[in-house]
Parts: C-alpha cells; sequence; structure tokens
C-alpha cells in the first residue's frame, strides 16, 4: 500500500480515536514511526455519535465550532472533517469507501478525515441495511451528491469571504481556491458555508475520473486501529452499566416446543439469575420457544446451559433428512420437473439428432453454515415506562438491516420506532446472516422478562444449529454440440427447497443463467423439496453453487467437443453485446470476454503442466460483476489436493477503494475453496449433525492459495464485490482437477469425493 | 467462588469466581477486556488466543484455577508502553483485516512466534498460525504482514519515544 495511504489511513484512524475522549485510548502524537498511546483506561461502551458530543461538552481546550453541511458531513473550524458511514459494516469494506466517494467529491484532504458510523435513523441517512452487494451501486451516486453539496457550499462561502465569482474557485486538499493562488481551509469556512443555500441536487456535478485523487486509491480499513488494539467495535463488545448475560437454548429440532425444563436446578447453579421458558411465536426469524437463562457471566450462563435438561414437544418439528432428500433427488437425474423456467427453440430436435453429441450429468452440492466468527448475539435494554410513560427499548445490534427490526418490535412487543434507540455495531461477519431477527428478539424478550439490560450470546452450537443454512440441492443438466464442436443446445433440471410452498434464498433458478441467454435451444425446469430446515442468503445466494454446475458442465461440454475451455467459452460467450441494453445488472458479453480473456493470459493459460497438475478456468456473472478465475492445482496420488494459484480478472467498473477490493476479491476466492474443500451440513430426522469448528472445518492459513487479482476499470458505474468472486472459484478448481488428473468432480465438498488439501 | 489473583498486561487482579471459569470469561466478562474474542469455546479456532507466561494459549480452554499468579497478556497490552507493537503497525498498514474479528487472535499468535522467531519463513508462519481460523480469508495479507512486522522489528524502526501526553 502506498505510504501516502497508509499515513493517512493511520492518521485516520488516530484521529478517530482523539475524538473520542471517554474511550480507551488517547493519541497524542506520532513519534519515530511508531504512535503513541498516552493513556489506555477501561471505560463503558459509548456508541461513537455519543461520544462525540460528550467530547465537545468536557473539551477544555480552546472552543472548536463543528457545523453541520448536511446528514453525512460536519466540519470543524480546527479542520476536522467528519463523515458518517451509515451502512452496516461486516468486513465488506463500506465504512471506509462509502466515506471516500464523500471525501472525494468534497475536495477534502483524506488526512482530515473522520468517519463515525451514523446513529440509526433513516430518515437522515437513507437505507441503511447492506447486503447483496448493492451498497456501493445504490449509494455510489447519494454519496457523490452529498461530498458535491458541501463542496458548492464551501465554494458559496469562499465566494463570498474573498469577494470574487463561484466560478473562479475550486476545492482540494480541504481548502477552497482561487485561481490566484488565495485559499480558505475548510475549518475558516465551515460555519458560513453551513449558512449557505442547499444546492438543487439536479445542478450538482461530479468530478471526471481523471481528477480522482482518493477514489481508486489504498485506504487502510477506518477501524484498523480499534481493531488492532481490541477496542469495543462488536456487537459482542458491550457492555452498558447493569447489563446482565443470556444463553437460549432452542429446540435442537427446528420447531419443537417447549414443555418444561429443570429450572429449579439450573437456578441453583452458580452466578445464575434467573432461568425460565419462552414460548415464542412460532416465527423462527423471530421468536421460538426455547429456555433463557440469565446470570452474571456469559460462562455462568453457557455452563448452566449444559447443564439443561429440556423436555421438548417435537411432534410438529422438522423431521427433514439430508440422506432421504439426496436419495429423492438421485431418483429424478435425467428427468424434467413439473415447473417450467425456460424453453427456447427446440431441445429435444438437437438431442435426438445422432450428428450431435449429447452429454448428461448429475450435480450435487450440500447445505452449508455461515460461519462467522463472531457468534450471534445482541444487547437489549427493555424499560418499562413509569407512571404512564411509554414502554422504551435500547438496542446494540450486530445486524446487516438494523431497522427491520421495527416491523418485530411492533408486532410483538407493541413498541413503535419513536420508543426504540438502535445502535449498529460492526459485524464480525455476516456473509448474510445477520438478516434475520430472532436472536434480537430473544434479547429483547429476555430483557423485558429481567427488567434489566442483558445481552444475549449464543454459543457456536448454538450458531451452527439454528443458522439460515446456504441451501443444498441438485441439477440434473444434458448438453449438446454438433459436428463442429458448438454448443447449441443446455437443458437443466433444476432440484431445488422450498419451504411454505416458496423457494428459501438461493433456490430461485434464474431464466438469465449463463448459458441460457447465449444459445439458441435451452430448456430449464425446476422441481422443489418441502423442508423446514431454516435457510438464508450467503455469500452470493444460488450464483454460488449455479456457477458451480454451469461452468463445470460446459467444460465438460468443451472436452466431449475435444475443444479447448478458452475457446469454448468465448465462443459462448459471443460477440459484444448487452443482454438488457444499459441495464448495468444484466450480462453484458464484451465486459465478460474482456475478463475472461484477461484471466487467461495472466494465468498463462495453454501453457505445459508437469504431470498431475492443471489450469482451471471458469467465469461466471451475478452481482452486475464480470468475474473470471484461473486455479493451478496439483493432485497427488492419494487424491491431496493443492492449490498453488487463482488468478482473477474482475470487473465491477471503478474500484473505489484498492485496497478493500483486493481484499474483497482474494477473500471470496479462499471462502470459495474453504467451502468446497469439506464444509458440508447435515440433518437427520429435523436435527443439524454438525455442533462447532472439530466437524465442520474453515480452510487454514498453510492451505491458502496465492491470489492474483487483475481488475478492469471500465467505465460503467461502479457495483459491489462482497460477494461475485466467490462463485468461479469452486468451477475453477473443479475444471483445475479435471485437468491434472482426469477425473470430474460433481459433487461438493471435495472430502466427499476423497480429496484433502 | 475463589478468590485468584491474576496479572493481566501488567496489572494484579483479585478475583472472586468459579475456579473452573476458563480465562477467557474472566478477561471479557469479569475485567470488561473485551479485544480477547469468543469464537467456538473448545480450542478450535483461535480468536481467544492470550499469552500466558509468554506462551500463546486459547484461553476460551484454559480454567482460571491454572492461570492463577502467572503473567497474562492480551491484545489489550500487546503494546508496549505507549506505542503499537509493530506487529500492530504492520497488521494497519496492510489493512489485513475484513471483518476484524478474529484478528486480535491473529496478532496475539504473531506475537509469540516473533518473540521467539524473529524472521520467520512463510513455512514458520503457517506453523504458528495453523490453530487461528479466518472466515474471511485474510490469510495472505497475514503472512505479508507478519513478514512486514519482522522488517519493522529489524529495522528498530519503532523508537523508544517520549510519551507526548
Amino acid at each position: 500500500m502506498k505510504q501516502r495511504n497508509l499515513i493517512s489511513s493511520v492518521e485516520s484512524a488516530l484521529g478517530q480515536l482523539r475524538l473520542d475522549r471517554r474511550s480507551f485510548l488517547k493519541i497524542t502524537g506520532v513519534a519515530g514511526g511508531g504512535f503513541v498511546i498516552a493513556s489506555v483506561c477501561p471505560a463503558v461502551l459509548a456508541s461513537e455519535a455519543e461520544s462525540e458530543s460528550a467530547a465537545s461538552e468536557t473539551d477544555g481546550e480552546a472552543p472548536v465550532v463543528t457545523s453541520e453541511l448536511n446528514a453525512f458531513i460536519k466540519v470543524s473550524s480546527d479542520g476536522k472533517i467528519t463523515i458518517y458511514s451509515a451502512n452496516a459494516e461486516m468486513g465488506q469494506g463500506i465504512k471506509t469507501a462509502l466515506p471516500m466517494i464523500i471525501a472525494e467529491e468534497l475536495g477534502a484532504r483524506w488526512e482530515d478525515v473522520e468517519v463515525l458510523q451514523s446513529p440509526v435513523d433513516e430518515s437522515r441517512f437513507g437505507r441503511q441495511g447492506a447486503g447483496g452487494s448493492t451498497t456501493i451501486p445504490r449509494t455510489w451516486n447519494q454519496m457523490r451528491r452529498m461530498g458535491a453539496s458541501a463542496r458548492e457550499m464551501f465554494i458559496s462561502a469562499g465566494a463570498l469571504v474573498m469577494e470574487v465569482s463561484r466560478e473562479e474557485l475550486k476545492t482540494a486538499d480541504s481548502k477552497v481556491t482561487h485561481g490566484s493562488g488565495r485559499y480558505l481551509t475548510f475549518g475558516q469556512l465551515a460555519t458560513l458555508a453551513a449558512k449557505q443555500e442547499v444546492p438543487d441536487p439536479d445542478t450538482l456535478t461530479f468530478k471526471d475520473r481523471e481528477d480522482y485523487t482518493i477514489i481508486g486509491t489504498s485506504i487502510s480499513g477506518v477501524d484498523n486501529l480499534a481493531i488492532t488494539t481490541g477496542l469495543a467495535l462488536f456487537g459482542i463488545d458491550t457492555r452498558v452499566p447493569d447489563m446482565l448475560y443470556a444463553a437460549y437454548h432452542k429446540c435442537p429440532t427446528i420447531g419443537g416446543k417447549v414443555n418444561g425444563a429443570n429450572l429449579d436446578e439450573i437456578k441453583t447453579m452458580p452466578g445464575v439469575v434467573d432461568a425460565f421458558l419462552i414460548k415464542g411465536n412460532g416465527n423462527v426469524r423471530e421468536l421460538l420457544d426455547g429456555v433463557a437463562i440469565v446470570g452474571t457471566t456469559t460462562y455462568a450462563v453457557f455452563n448452566a446451559k449444559k447443564n439443561l435438561e429440556v423436555d421438548w414437544d417435537e411432534s410438529q418439528a422438522s423431521k427433514d433428512s439430508w440422506t432421504e432428500i439426496v436419495s429423492r433427488a438421485k431418483s429424478l437425474a435425467g428427468s424434467r420437473g413439473p415447473d417450467e423456467v425456460v424453453d427456447k427453440g427446440d431441445v429435444e430436435k438437437v438431442f435426438a439428432d445422432p450428428d450431435n453429441t449429447t452429454l448428461e450429468a448429475f450435480y450435487e452440492y450440500p447445505f452449508v453454515a455461515h460461519l462467522c466468527m463472531e457468534p450471534m448475539n445482541c444487547t437489549a435494554h427493555y424499560r418499562q415506562g413509569r407512571a404512564g410513560e411509554k414502554d422504551t427499548l435500547e438496542i446494540w445490534l450486530p445486524s446487516q438491516s438494523p431497522t427491520r427490526i421495527h416491523a418485530a418490535a411492533r408486532s410483538m412487543f407493541g413498541l413503535k420506532p419513536d420508543q426504540i434507540t438502535l445502535h449498529q455495531m460492526r459485524l464480525g461477519g455476516s456473509f448474510g446472516r445477520r438478516t434475520s431477527s430472532e436472536y434480537i428478539c430473544e434479547a429483547i424478550e429476555i430483557s423485558k422478562r429481567v427488567n434489566a439490560p442483558v445481552k444475549l450470546t449464543w454459543t457456536r452450537e448454538d450458531d451452527i444449529h439454528h443458522d439460515f443454512f446456504r441451501v443444498g440441492g441438485f441439477q440434473s443438466v444434458k448438453g449438446a454440440v454438433n459436428s463442429e464442436g458448438r454448443l447449441i443446445a443446455f437443458e437443466d433440471h433444476f432440484i431445488g427447497m422450498q419451504t411454505g410452498g416458496r423457494a428459501v434464498s438461493g433456490s430461485r433458478f434464474r431464466a438469465t443463467e449463463f448459458p441460457i441467454e447465449n444459445i439458441d435451444n435451452a430448456y430449464a425446469s425446476k422441481t422443489m423439496f418441502e423442508i423446514s430446515t431454516p435457510c438464508g442468503p450467503w455469500r452470493a445466494p444460488g450464483s454460488n453453487t449455479s456457477a458451480f454446475v454451469s461452468q463445470s458442465f460446459l467444460a465438460e461440454m468443451a472436452h466431449a467437443a475435444g475443444r479447448d475451455y478458452l475457446e469454448f467459452l468465448l465462443e459462448i460467450v459471443g460477440e459484444p453485446r448487452w443482454f438488457q441494453e444499459g441495464n448495468i445488472r444484466s450480462l453484458n458479453t464484451g465486459r465478460a470476454a474482456d475478463v475472461i480473456r484477461l484471466a487467461a493470459e495472466k494465468a498463462g493459460w495453454g501453457r505445459e503442466m508437469p504431470d498431475g497438475s492443471g489450469l482451471g478456468l471458469a467465469f461466471y456473472f451475478c452481482h452486475a460483476a464480470h468475474i473470471a478465475e484461473v486455479a493451478e492445482v496439483s493432485v497427488d496420488a492419494d487424491k491431496k489436493l493443492t492449490v498453488h494459484k487463482v488468478t482473477v480478472a474482475v470487473d465491477v467498473g471503478p474500484i473505489i477503494n484498492m485496497s478493500g477490493a483486493l481484499s474483497q476479491v482474494e477473500g471470496a476466492v479462499i471462502d470459495g475453496l474453504s467451502t468446497m474443500m469439506a464444509q458440508k451440513i447435515t440433518m437427520e430426522n429435523g436435527r443439524i449433525e454438525q455442533s462447532n469448528f472439530h466437524d465442520y472445518q474453515v480452510l487454514r492459513i498453510p492451505d491458502s492459495p496465492n491470489v492474483d487479482i487483475h481488475f478492469i476499470q471500465s467505465d460503467f458505474s461502479p457495483t459491489g464485490l462482497g460477494e461475485p468472486a466467490l462463485p468461479p472459484l469452486a468451477p475453477a478448481v473443479g475444471n483445475a482437477i479435471f485437468a491434472a488428473t482426469g477425473h470430474r468432480v460433481r459433487k461438493m465438498p471435495l472430502s466427499e469425493e476423497g480429496y484433502t488439501i | 467462588m475463589s478468590e485468584f489473583r491474576i496479572n493481566v498486561n501488567g496489572e494484579d487482579h483479585e478475583i472472586d469466581v468459579e475456579a473452573d471459569m476458563p480465562l477467557l470469561w474472566v478477561l471479557r466478562d469479569v475485567l470488561g477486556l473485551i479485544g480477547t474474542k469468543f469464537g467456538c469455546g473448545i480450542a478450535q479456532c483461535g480468536a481467544c488466543t492470550v499469552h500466558v507466561d509468554d506462551v500463546p494459549m486459547r484461553s476460551c480452554s484454559v480454567r482460571v484455577a491454572d492461570v492463577a499468579g502467572q503473567s497474562i497478556r492480551t491484545i489489550e497490552g500487546l503494546a508496549e508502553s505507549t506505542h503499537l507493537h509493530p506487529l500492530q503497525q504492520a497488521w494497519i498498514e496492510h489493512d489485513v483485516a475484513q471483518c476484524g474479528y478474529c484478528q486480535s487472535g491473529q496478532i496475539m499468535s504473531a506475537a509469540a512466534l516473533l518473540a521467539r522467531n524473529p524472521n520467520p519463513t512463510d513455512a514458520d508462519i503457517d506453523a504458528a498460525m495453523v490453530g487461528n481460523y479466518c472466515r474471511c480469508g485474510t490469510y495472505n495479507r497475514i503472512r505479508k504482514a507478519i513478514h512486514g512486522a519482522a522488517g519493522l522489528m529489524a529495522a528498530q524502526y519503532v523508537n523508544a519515544a517520549e510519551v507526548n501526553a
């Protein structure tokens, strides 16, 4: 990372702490290349926004006047620029990237910028959730408008003071500068700027890309100092006065009702304050039946939980069986499903033509867990209103969608949004997991029952047993190449899962699935199995499994045609064109071909590989991202797999934070490999069979491949990168294993096929 | 309940807790040192790594009774006096963290490695860090940052600067 950026980002992080006078650290200077911390004192957590106001109240130095330019930007007379980051940060980097966009349009020096998590207030900040790799595309113009609007207000203020016309002024380096060289700093102008008319958003213009000084550079994450020194950031770090700790034990079989438990015995255990049954509302995303244990430490409640004996009524609970699901699915191989999704051209005619080569295959992928490193948790304080006052609720929540709790709070607890204060905490991973409200509802209910603030923490076993899993499934696929070796037909029978008649997240087969749009003859149908096991979004839902099927099977077709997959794939992609003109979320074959060629070139596609080694190529389009990956692997006689390198070419338009973008791609590749290697959730008689990291493994550092990343920074508007680099990894590795060994992988995880890493 | 004396980051603490309470929960819930993270509770993920008499240990699986009288160092005490540890600097420089949750455990494992091997190879790093999971997949940057910190230490990059309090 560039030194300038390093220094600026570190200083920014230091500045953020400097602001927080009540917090743990006080940074007073930078000396000798090290960072000096003046004092270390524990403190009760205060949200960043609260700390700021406390700082100004207790500040005994010369008065610093802070002016608000808009909801996202405050500038102080000492030159400090505060930018609020309003969306949920879960490791995808938007807490740094979004303020970079604002700072760019404002004309700020990044060194002057301090980033704070905003309060949760969608009337001020717009939608504050994050997910689906949508935050960057959704807020790109909003962030630019915020920055540009404040910039114009500074220019108006500068014009008044310097007595020149606005047209003669520009902003850069946190200053308003005149062509003559005269300038005024943002700090000097802040009070006046805040009084200027807010420009009409339609009149705002944005910087040209070639003038960027912040966007596209590498900025170290704004929370990195706090992360590396152990400051409170995450939901699980919340500590509030008089807080109690809670555990919640739900039926291991989803949907089981609680009849009773050995509560009297549990209440006598050390550190236990209370234990009680909770009757839920039957909604798995809100509140299921269970046993709550409240105590003086997390240990007290976890320890007591181990001694729980619960009488469950499992008569209406899940009976799901993975063994049965697999066997039913396999019986459907080669058939068509009852629901037609796509029917174009005439695949049957193509398949019946003896001059064509036809191939069939059956692919399988399991349920997998989210396994966020920070287990589900929430701190809630339900205050009963006294003497006719309304009840109030304060929640410290790590959630991708903080305001989603409003609906449940209203229906379950009768609370309106004006009775609720939400504190958005950093998420220790999410990957789609923290979009449901049950861990929040559990904390609220327990707090209400004990009339005290409560931090609910799930054990890792709770976290795995009660996940909303990435759904497993199957695809029976068929294709044909003609005598020239060209793909002319593709058919897919998608076997997915539904609950209550509705497809679960990740089990929606898309009619635009590659290569359906690209060829003349395609047919797709689906069969849906009814299940009770909860499923939810998991990093690139649907795409993370469909990419494995389609890109593996197309490589099978290329092999059947005796052709190189790069050439075969580019032929399917075809001439540069949109499938929906101008719709950035539709496949653009020009962008696709460019990333495929770039990944192949950078990986040295076509070179001679030693015995037992191979290259595998895959392309996938999702979340508006065009991404191609080439895996280089070797496999020994014992099926020990080594992934030496993964080369990735990405087109998501201009990159906002280069360091963050590289992280997302590298992380997605490693996460994808981790998942395809050995991860599998199974259930029998409704119970999840895995429980912790000993039987559900994550890739470890020695097995982490080298990842070589190349961006095509096209002129399309920027889109998100949290998810789309994951789907191409599995087929790239599968295709590389085939190149190395001649063995075709049609089932994940690889451990089921005898591979180790 | 029993009384124990433990030394955490150079400070003595008298605590009155269950003898079986894991050190992790003593640190987090009793002493308020929340930098050490809970990940699995069975010594599989490394998020709770601390040093006990300079040895990296999984604090979720160490009973407080077994570390009474010993010196414990946590992420909050890693900065030497008032200077960030070279690993903390390198972690910021290389922008290692994604979600960041596992990183205090990663840094504590790395700190124990550098204390005994100031110039580790990739293989040394892999061996020392194999017990620390990162679901976000920051492993390659972790390697780079450990090499970077080793370089900082070798160059005596960190001077004993005066505290400007």
